[in-house]
C-alpha cells in the first residue's frame, strides 16, 4: 500500500486538473441540483418548525416562512389538552430498554455464532436470517391474541419483549465479531480460567463498544418510530408512545392547526438532534449492514 | 485429549438460547397463531370456529382487497422507480472524491429516512390542508392558482402524495445502500475506463450499474417486502380514513381495521398471509429478473 500512494496521488491530481478544466458548466448544474434537492429535504421540517410558532388565524389566511409569536400559546393551548411529555417518557423508556435488550441478547447470539461451532450453527444462523424477510405484520393478529391471553395487553412489555430478539442486530454484530475478535483473546482468557460469560461480559462486550454503540441509536430510532405496534396493542393515553400520540391527536383537536405543528415538531425534534449528533455513525451502520449482506 | 478440554464449543447453545427463546415465545408463535386463526372466524370474543379456507376465498372474491392491493402496489411502483434511479445517479456523483460537501449532502439526503414516518404523514396533511395548508397558500400568494385546490379530495393524488412520501423518506437511504457497494469497487476499473476516454456517462451504465447488480437486486426485494408494509404514512395523511373513495388504502390498513376495528380476526390474519405470499411471488420474480439480465 505504501508504495503505491504516490501514482495514486499523482492520479487524482491529474483528474483534478482534468475535471476542473472540462466540467465547468455541467459541475454548476450538478450542483444547484444537489442543493436543490438538499432544500426539499429541509423544507418540511423549516414548515413544521414556522407554523408551529403561529396562531391558528395566521395559518389558516397567510403563507409565511417567517417565525411568529405564539409558540408559548400553542404549547400551553396542547398542554391543556394532552400529555405529551407523559407520550415523550414513554417512548423513552420504551426505546431505551428494547435496544438495551436487544443489544445485549443481539451480542451474546453473535458471540454464540461466531466463536463456537456447534453442531446445526449454520442452519440456525440461515434461520434466523430467513427471519429477516418475514413481514411483521404477519405475527401482529397473534401477538395481540398470545399479549392478551398472558394478560399483557396495554402493557410496556408488549412492545419491548418481541423488540428484544432483533435478527438484524445479530447479524450486524456477528460480522463485526468476526473482523475485530481474534480467537487468541478468548483462548487466553480460557487458559487463565475465565468462565465463558465472564470472558464475553468482561472481554469481549467492551471490545463491541463502538459497533454495538453505532447500532445502539439506530435501534433506538427505529423503535422511537414504531407505529403501528404501539396502536395495536395500546388502549389508554398515557401508554401511547410520542407518534401515536400526535396522531390520534389530528382526530381530537383537527382544527388546532398550531398545536398539530407543535406536536409534530415534538415527536421529530428528538430525532433531528440524535441525527445532527450521530449521523456519521447512523450512515456508518446502514452502510456496513447493507454490503456485507 | 489435552486440546479438547479447551473445546468449549457447546457453550455456544448457551449464548444463542436467549435469542431463540424470545423469538420462539413473540416471533414464531404469534406468526404460527395468526395463521391458526386465519382459518377461523375468532372475533376475539366467542370461541373460534373452524372455517378451513373460508376466509381465503373470501379475501380472493373482496373487491376491497384488491383495491388496496392496487393502491400499495401502485404507490410502491411509483415511488420506487425513481427512487432506485435518483439514489444510484445520487451515489455516483457523491462518490467522486472531488465533489466539495459530499458529506452534508450525504447527510441531508438521508435525513429524511429517520424521521418518524407517522410524524411526516401528519406533517405532509397539514401542509396539503386545502384551507390552511401552507402550499395552497403559496400558489395563491405567487399566483399560480387563483383559489385554493382540495389536494385531498382527489384519490389519484392523494396516491401520488404518498409515493412522494415514500420517495422523500427513502432516496436517502437506497443511496447510502449504494453508496457502500460503491466503495467496493476497484477504483481501478474506473480510471482505466477513464484512460481510455470513456465518459462518466459511460462509466457508469457499462461499470457502475452492472457491478452494482447485486446491490440493486438487494434494494428491489427489501423494497418489496417494505413496500408492501406501507401503512403509517398513508395512515395519519388520511387520518385513519384511506382518503377519498379509499384511495389511499393500503392492504395493511385495511388489515388494520378488518383486523383491529372491526374485530374480524380471522379475515384479517388470512389477508396477512395472503400479502405474505405475495410478497413472496413478487421477489422471486424481482430474483429471477436480475438473474437473467446478469447472464445477457
Amino acid at each position: 500500500m505504501q508504495t503505491v500512494k504516490p501514482v495514486e496521488q499523482q492520479k487524482v491530481t491529474l483528474q483534478q486538473y482534468d475535471t476542473v478544466r472540462r466540467l465547468t458548466l455541467g459541475k454548476v448544474i450538478i450542483y444547484l441540483c444537489l442543493i436543490s434537492l438538499a432544500v426539499i429535504c429541509i423544507i418540511p421540517f423549516y414548515l413544521m418548525l414556522i407554523y408551529s410558532t403561529h396562531n391558528n388565524a395566521t395559518i389558516a389566511s397567510t403563507f409565511t416562512f417567517l417565525p411568529g409569536p405564539f409558540l408559548l400559546d400553542n404549547y400551553t393551548n396542547m398542554a391543556s389538552k394532552i400529555n405529551i411529555w407523559r407520550g415523550f417518557a414513554n417512548s423513552f423508556f420504551i426505546a431505551g430498554t428494547s435496544t438495551v435488550l436487544s443489544l445485549y441478547i443481539g451480542s451474546l447470539t453473535a458471540y454464540g455464532f461466531a466463536k463456537f461451532k456447534f453442531k446445526g450453527r449454520n442452519w440456525l444462523f440461515l434461520f434466523l436470517l430467513a427471519t429477516m424477510m418475514v413481514p411483521g405484520q404477519l405475527a401482529l393478529i397473534g401477538m395481540y391474541r398470545l399479549f392478551s391471553t398472558l394478560g399483557l395487553l396495554d402493557s410496556y412489555a408488549a412492545i419491548i419483549l418481541p423488540a428484544a430478539a432483533n435478527a438484524f442486530n445479530v447479524f450486524f454484530i456477528k460480522q463485526f465479531m468476526e473482523s475485530s475478535i481474534p480467537d487468541e483473546i478468548i483462548e487466553s482468557a480460557r487458559v487463565d480460567s475465565a468462565g465463558e460469560f465472564r470472558t464475553f461480559n468482561q472481554i469481549v462486550l467492551p471490545i463491541l463498544g463502538p459497533a454495538i454503540s453505532a447500532l445502539g441509536i439506530f435501534t433506538f430510532i427505529g423503535s422511537w418510530n414504531n407505529f403501528l405496534t404501539p396502536l395495536v396493542l395500546f388502549f389508554s393515553l398515557d401508554k401511547y408512545p410520542l407518534p401515536v400520540l400526535v396522531a390520534l391527536v389530528q382526530g381530537y383537536y383537527g382544527m388546532d392547526y398550531g398545536l398539530l405543528y407543535l406536536g409534530v415538531a415534538i415527536s421529530i425534534l428528538p430525532i433531528i438532534i440524535v441525527f445532527a449528533i450521530f449521523s456519521r455513525q447512523i450512515i456508518g451502520s446502514v452502510a456496513l449492514g447493507a454490503v456485507k449482506g | 485429549m489435552f486440546a479438547k478440554s479447551i473445546r468449549k464449543d457447546h457453550y455456544g447453545y448457551y449464548f444463542i438460547a436467549p435469542f431463540f427463546i424470545l423469538f420462539a415465545i413473540f416471533g414464531l408463535y404469534p406468526i404460527l397463531y395468526s395463521l391458526y386463526i386465519s382459518f377461523t372466524n375468532f372475533d376475539g370474543i366467542t370461541t373460534p370456529d373452524f372455517v378451513g379456507m373460508g376466509n381465503y376465498i373470501a379475501v380472493l372474491q373482496d373487491p376491497l382487497f384488491y383495491k388496496t392491493l392496487f393502491n400499495t402496489l401502485f404507490i410502491w411502483g411509483v415511488s420506487v422507480v425513481p427512487q432506485l434511479t435518483v439514489s444510484l445517479v445520487l451515489a455516483f456523483i457523491l462518490n467522486d472524491k472531488l465533489l466539495k460537501g459530499r458529506d452534508i449532502f450525504r447527510a441531508v439526503y438521508f435525513f429524511p429516512n429517520i424521521v418518524t414516518a407517522a410524524s411526516l404523514g401528519l406533517l405532509v396533511s397539514l401542509i396539503f390542508d386545502w384551507q390552511s395548508g401552507g402550499l395552497n397558500h403559496f400558489l395563491v400568494q405567487v399566483g399560480l392558482i387563483d383559489n385554493p385546490i382540495n389536494w385531498k379530495n382527489n384519490p389519484w393524488f392523494m396516491r401520488l402524495i404518498v409515493s412522494s412520501i415514500l420517495f422523500f423518506q427513502y432516496f436517502g437511504y437506497s443511496m447510502v445502500i449504494y453508496l457502500a457497494g460503491l466503495q467496493g469497487i476497484d477504483p481501478a476499473l474506473q480510471e482505466a475506463a477513464q484512460m481510455d476516454g470513456a465518459k462518466k456517462k459511460h462509466i457508469f451504465i457499462h461499470i457502475i450499474v452492472p457491478m452494482l447488480r447485486p446491490i440493486i437486486l438487494f434494494q428491489m426485494i427489501t423494497s418489496i417486502i417494505g413496500g408492501i408494509q406501507i401503512f403509517d404514512q398513508p395512515f395519519t395523511l388520511t387520518n385513519g380514513s384511506g382518503g377519498p373513495d379509499r384511495a389511499a388504502m393500503t392492504s395493511i390498513m385495511y388489515l388494520y381495521n378488518v383486523a383491529f376495528q372491526s374485530t374480524r380476526f380471522g379475515y384479517g390474519a388470512a389477508i396477512a398471509f395472503c400479502l405474505f405470499i405475495i410478497i413472496i411471488l413478487l421477489s422471486v420474480v424481482s430474483f429471477m429478473m436480475t438473474k437473467r439480465k446478469s447472464r445477457a
